[in-house]
C-alpha cells in the first residue's frame, strides 16, 4: 500500500481524477449538510443544537482513522525506514488534528445550552484534549526539529500517542462520564433517520479527509523533493566558484 | 429547523477551521511552485527528480 503511493500511474490518474473527486465531494458535503439541517428530524428534548452532533461526531471518527493512519505508518516506517510511509504518518497526523479540533470546538458550542457550561474535566473530554496535545506535539516535533532523527522520535511518539486513541473511544464505557452515550455499540439509541443523516455526513467528512490527505501527500511529496534540489544546489555552488 | 446561534456557530467554525487548513495548503502550494521556478532558472531542478514532477 505504502510502495503503491509511489506508483507513477497513481499520480497520473490522480491528477486527472482529482477535479472530478473534488466536484462529487461538494455536492455530497453540500447534500449531507442539507440532511442534516432539513430532513433529519428534531430532537424532542435539545431541539435544533443536537443537529450540532451531525458535525462533531463524524469529525470525531475522521479523526481516529486519520491518526490509526498515522500510527500504521509510523509503525511501518520504523521497521522499514521508507521516506513515503513518513510521508504518510506525517499527513494523517496532521488532518487527523485538524479533524479532532473542530471534535474539540464543536462539542462545547453543544455543551453550553445542554448542560449549561462549556467545558467540564469529564473522562471523555480531557482524554480527547490531551489526545490533541499530543498530536500537536508530534506537529511541533516535526515543524521544529531539525536532527536528521526527527522522523524516527515521531514515529515513536505516534506509537505512543496510538495507544491514547482506544482509551479515548472507550473512555464512556469504562468510566462514569457526563458525555453522551455512543450511538454504535454501545448503551445509547439513535433514530434510524438520524443514524442515516450521520453516516453520510461521515462519508462526506471521509471523502473530504481524503483529498485534502491527497492534495498534503502531494505538497510534503513535493516539498522534500524542493529540499533536496536545493542541498544539490548548495553542494555544485562552491565546485563553480572554485572553477 | 429554526435559526439557532450555536448550530451556526457550530457549522460556521468547522467550515472556518478547514477551509484556513485548505488555504495554508494553496498558500505552500504557490510558494513551492516559486522556490521550483528558481531552481530550474538556476539548472538545478532539472538535475534532480524533482524536474519530473507535476504539478
Amino acid at each position: 500500500m505504502i510502495q503503491w503511493l509511489n506508483d507513477a500511474k497513481l499520480h497520473d490518474s490522480m491528477k486527472k481524477l482529482f477535479p472530478i473527486l473534488g466536484v462529487l465531494t461538494a455536492i455530497l458535503l453540500i447534500y449531507a449538510l442539507y440532511q442534516a439541517l432539513v430532513v433529519a428530524p428534531t430532537e424532542q428534548t435539545m431541539g435544533d443544537v443536537q443537529r450540532i452532533f451531525y458535525y462533531h461526531v463524524p469529525s470525531a471518527w475522521t479523526a481516529f482513522i486519520l491518526l490509526l493512519v498515522n500510527f500504521g505508518a509510523s509503525v511501518f516506517y520504523l521497521v522499514t525506514r521508507r521516506s513515503t510511509a513518513d510521508i504518510v504518518a506525517l499527513v494523517g497526523a496532521e488532518v487527523g488534528v485538524v479533524f479532532l479540533t473542530v471534535n474539540l470546538v464543536t462539542g462545547p458550542i453543544w455543551a453550553r445550552p445542554v448542560w449549561g457550561i462549556w467545558w467540564t474535566w469529564d473522562m471523555r473530554l480531557t482524554s480527547t484534549l490531551v489526545l490533541w496535545l499530543i498530536y500537536v506535539s508530534y506537529l511541533f516535533l516535526r515543524r521544529f526539529s531539525s536532527s536528521g532523527e526527527t522522523p524516527l522520535l515521531a514515529a515513536a511518539l505516534a506509537v505512543l500517542g496510538a495507544l491514547c486513541v482506544p482509551f479515548v473511544y472507550f473512555s464512556i464505557w469504562f468510566f462514569r462520564t457526563q458525555h453522551p452515550q455512543p450511538v454504535l455499540g454501545g448503551g445509547g439509541s439513535i433514530d434510524p433517520r438520524m443514524l442515516h443523516v450521520l453516516l453520510i455526513n461521515w462519508l462526506a467528512f471521509s471523502c473530504f479527509a481524503f483529498l485534502v490527505c491527497w492534495s498534503r501527500y502531494r505538497l510534503e511529496k513535493l516539498q522534500r523533493e524542493v529540499d533536496a534540489a536545493h542541498a544539490m544546489e548548495s553542494l555544485l555552488e562552491p565546485r563553480e566558484s572554485v572553477r | 429547523m429554526s435559526g439557532n446561534p450555536y448550530l451556526l456557530a457550530a457549522y460556521s467554525v468547522t467550515w472556518i477551521i478547514h477551509i484556513t487548513y485548505l488555504g495554508t495548503i494553496v498558500r505552500r502550494f504557490s510558494r513551492l511552485k516559486r522556490e521550483i521556478a528558481d531552481l530550474k532558472g538556476s539548472g538545478v531542478g532539472s538535475k534532480s527528480d524533482m524536474g519530473s514532477y507535476r504539478m
